[in-house]
């Protein structure tokens, strides 16, 4: 009968060790792995625990802004009231992820990693610019958030890689994010839509100084839209309506049971709009 | 095939098992400790049928590794009454008649008490949303709110 190996290594160095092997998988809240695991579409021949490694599990506030551990579960984040103040945006998407079971497991490293490009986690942390620092057989690397998705199911972490934590910056003054994502229920589902957006603002009551706009489930990867013609503004409605057109202008998703590609689009477009809209005041209060 | 010695807490007792490495904590609960009433719906983590609470936090057991457990306090539905004495909870389902076959009910109880102690005055929605995770196929839930919010007026003491 096929069981994988288990261990549950307690630092950085032994975990790179043991998932140099062939066969190694990392586990953080294991929501997807366990699930893939027991459908044969996922059979590692190790399972490496991450969890027991000092600050893989946590949110730590620096001088600098916010170190997130890896494997640090959805539920964790939303109990850490700096990081809400700061990103909210990032805190409503990983709490939006399955139920309150799962948001006590989920992570951040799991929902990027998994690769899926409905993960509810990533626009926001993409549009905060957010860093994975990733480690492996060949030491230690910065990536972008953005830069870690290949394609639904793939990464371009290299051969025994895996993320040990999350850096976000100190947000300036006046500026904040929010995270929309459409389903056809009212929880427990997946992404037909996603857009996450990180706004400052020129001042409480100022225009906006710097907009970025990710959008999630409308093509192979999150993709990020070209905000710049919401920037020097305050979000008139002739603004949002070139916001809207420069979101449906870089969809590109499947049809499916759950959204044909000119409804995932059209919402894509939607979503941009309402979400700049809070970030916009959520900004102004910052 | 190695199996991992664990020793965690579980309903306040020191407990030890081995399991292998495909083993998850809900296949540890039922087939080696004789712990049953966490049950198996989906064992994918949708129907909240298996939860439980670890370090205080709730998670379905069919998704987590039963080797997890290493260090852990875990508490099952088994670790809900006081003896004889039913948790409020308990007593709430069975007046208000929140269940029918029963299936759901450890999971929908071990998750409202989850709610209870992290938020001893949910409101309704709040309560909604906090079981979305527990699916029940006879009630149609209505029955297990009104419990859940009765349970949490008389914890308060209302």
């Amino acid at each position: 009968m096929y069981a994988p190996t288990f261990a549950a290594p307690q630092s950085v160095d032994e975990a790179v060790r043991m998932l140099g092997a062939d066969g190694a998988k990392p586990l953080s809240g294991g929501t997807d792995l366990i699930v893939q695991l027991k459908s044969g579409r996922n059979r590692p021949a190790a399972v490496v625990d991450l969890k027991k490694i000092p600050g893989l599990v946590g949110v730590e506030e620096t001088s600098d802004g916010f170190v997130i551990g890896a494997a640090t579960a959805g539920a964790q984040l939303g109990e850490h009231a700096g990081l809400v103040a700061a990103y909210p945006g990032i805190v409503e998407g990983a709490e939006l992820i399955g139920s309150t079971q799962v948001q006590g497991r989920a992570s951040l490293a799991g929902n990027l990693c998994n690769a899926s490009p409905a993960a509810d986690s990533i626009p926001c942390l993409a549009a905060a610019g957010a860093i994975a620092v990733v480690v492996g057989p060949n030491g230690e690397r910065e990536m972008k958030v953005s830069e870690v998705p290949a394609g639904p199911g793939r990464t371009n972490l290299g051969k025994g890689e895996f993320i040990k934590c999350f850096k976000l910056k100190k947000p300036t003054a006046n500026s904040s994010d929010a995270y929309l994502r459409f389903i056809p229920r009212t929880e427990m589902d997946i992404a037909v839509v996603g857009a996450g957006v990180n706004i400052t603002r020129d001042g409480s009551s100022g225009p906006i100084k710097s907009a970025t706009v990710w959008l999630g489930a409308v093509a192979p990867t999150i993709v990020e839209v070209d905000a710049s013609c919401i920037v020097g503004t305050s979000l008139d409605d002739a603004t949002l309506a070139k916001l809207d057109a420069a979101a449906q202008s870089v969809c590109n998703p499947i049809d499916d049971k759950r959204g044909t590609v000119e409804y995932r689009t059209k919402v894509a477009g939607v979503l941009a709009r309402r979400a700049a809209t809070i970030a916009f005041k959520r900004a102004g209060e910052r | 095939m190695a199996k991992t010695h664990v020793t965690a807490t579980i309903n306040g007792e020191e407990t030890e098992f081995l399991c292998d490495g495909q083993q998850t904590m809900l296949d540890v609960l039922r087939d080696e400790m004789g712990l049953t009433g966490s049950k198996e719906g989906c064992g994918s983590g949708d129907c909240g049928a298996c939860s439980i609470l670890v370090d205080g936090r709730l998670v379905c057991s069919c998704l987590m590794f039963g080797a997890e457990a290493e260090g852990t306090d875990i508490m099952t539905i088994e670790g809900m009454a006081d003896g004889d004495k039913l948790h409020p909870l308990q007593q709430k389902f069975l007046e208000h008649a929140a269940l029918q076959c029963g299936f759901c009910t450890p999971g929908v109880l071990v998750a409202s008490k989850a709610l209870l102690d992290k938020n001893p005055n949910p409101t309704e929605e709040e309560a909604r949303y906090w079981l979305a995770g527990n699916l029940c196929r006879c009630t149609g839930y209505d029955k297990i709110i009104e419990a859940v919010m009765d349970a949490a007026a008389e914890m308060r003491g209302e």
